[in-house]
């Protein structure tokens, strides 16, 4: 790839009507605009997320009104509520299988950490555990324009993917996986309570 | 001199063939330049709403459906021309009311043979 055009000769150029574009802007922005995400919801928060997508807020501004019913279809993974640990491995299994570039955001409390549930004996703690998560939405259940943020962040996020160089993007690296293994039913948890390679609790500092 | 009409013909083939190639193509080259393939066990296994499929996708249903199809089909038959022969009752002839006896006559030698074969059981 060459080098990124100078900003001030671009702005310059677009004001004698010449729009200059780079291949990877071209792919980032008809990618970020077009975002289907995948059709499942898992507790209230899926409400809140079916408000999102219907007229009063409408996720179509954004180009992310087509929740397609496949995993093979679907560009973003809304994780829209309680995750139980009966539901992890099929939770998984559709990040899995669902094609590449694939974005996940985990929506609301539960999603995120375990929610008010946290403290029980069948709830994951945190959908990141298995799948790396792209955007975080934290309430309970966070409202719609929560979760329109969340979809901004991540065409920000998109838009800010690099096609080429050592920092491109995950879906981009050949060494990068694309299918996480998937939790078994132990006799009494989920085997493997996490994914080493995803999940990096945060360093509890004690003074 | 004016084209061979069928020079158009021509070209509209030659079009649809190149349309859909062009995406084709396009792919192919993005996915040899720029993004690798990572087919897996997970994301080629056959799509079961996240569940583990059983068996093969590509089965057989058991012919005995068309029973099921036949029962169907006598009914909804029966519905469509019933319908119309009710709005239009009053100014029928006797001919035609006749006639559409005979025919529901039939569609009922139908159910009754189905239902004499026994598929109107819902344990078989």
């Amino acid at each position: 790839m060459t080098e990124p055009i100078d900003e001030r000769l671009r702005s310059e150029l677009q004001q004698h009507g010449v729009w200059v574009t780079s291949m990877q802007e071209l792919y980032n922005w008809g990618r970020k605009n077009s975002i289907w995400p995948l059709q499942f919801g898992l507790a209230c928060c899926a409400i809140e997320m079916i408000a999102t997508a219907a007229s009063r807020y409408d996720i179509a501004r954004f180009g992310g009104e087509i929740f397609r019913p496949s995993p093979r279809q679907a560009d973003l993974m809304i994780v829209a509520g309680t995750v139980t640990k009966k539901m992890a491995p099929q939770i998984v299994r559709l990040y899995n299988q669902m094609a590449d570039p694939k974005y996940v955001i985990a929506m609301g409390a539960c999603a995120i950490s375990g929610g008010p549930f946290k403290q029980g004996y069948n709830v994951l703690k945190g959908i990141d555990r298995y799948i790396p998560v792209d955007v975080y939405i934290p309430g309970c259940p966070p409202r719609p324009e929560a979760l329109l943020h969340a979809f901004m962040e991540l065409q920000r996020k998109i838009d800010s993917q690099k096609l080429s160089g050592a920092d491109k993007a995950e879906h981009l690296k050949p060494e990068q996986p694309s299918e996480f293994p998937v939790p078994l039913f132990g006799e009494h948890d989920l085997e493997s309570s996490a994914n080493p390679g995803v999940f990096h609790p945060p360093e509890i500092e004690r003074a | 001199m004016t084209p061979n009409p069928y020079l158009f013909i021509v070209i509209f083939v030659g079009v649809a063939l190149v349309f859909p190639l062009i995406p084709l193509a396009l792919a192919w080259l993005w996915r040899r330049f720029f993004q690798p393939p990572k087919p897996g066990p997970d994301k080629t296994s056959i799509y079961e709403c996240g569940v583990e499929s059983v068996g093969d996708a590509h089965i057989q249903f058991h012919s005995q459906y068309y029973l099921y199809a036949i029962i169907f089909l006598v009914f909804d038959v029966e519905a469509i021309f019933l319908v119309p022969f009710a709005v239009a009752f009053t100014g029928l002839p006797i001919g035609a009311f006749i006639a559409i006896l005979v025919f529901l006559l039939l569609l009922v030698e139908g159910l009754v043979w189905a239902w004499g074969k026994g598929c109107l059981d819902w344990e078989h």
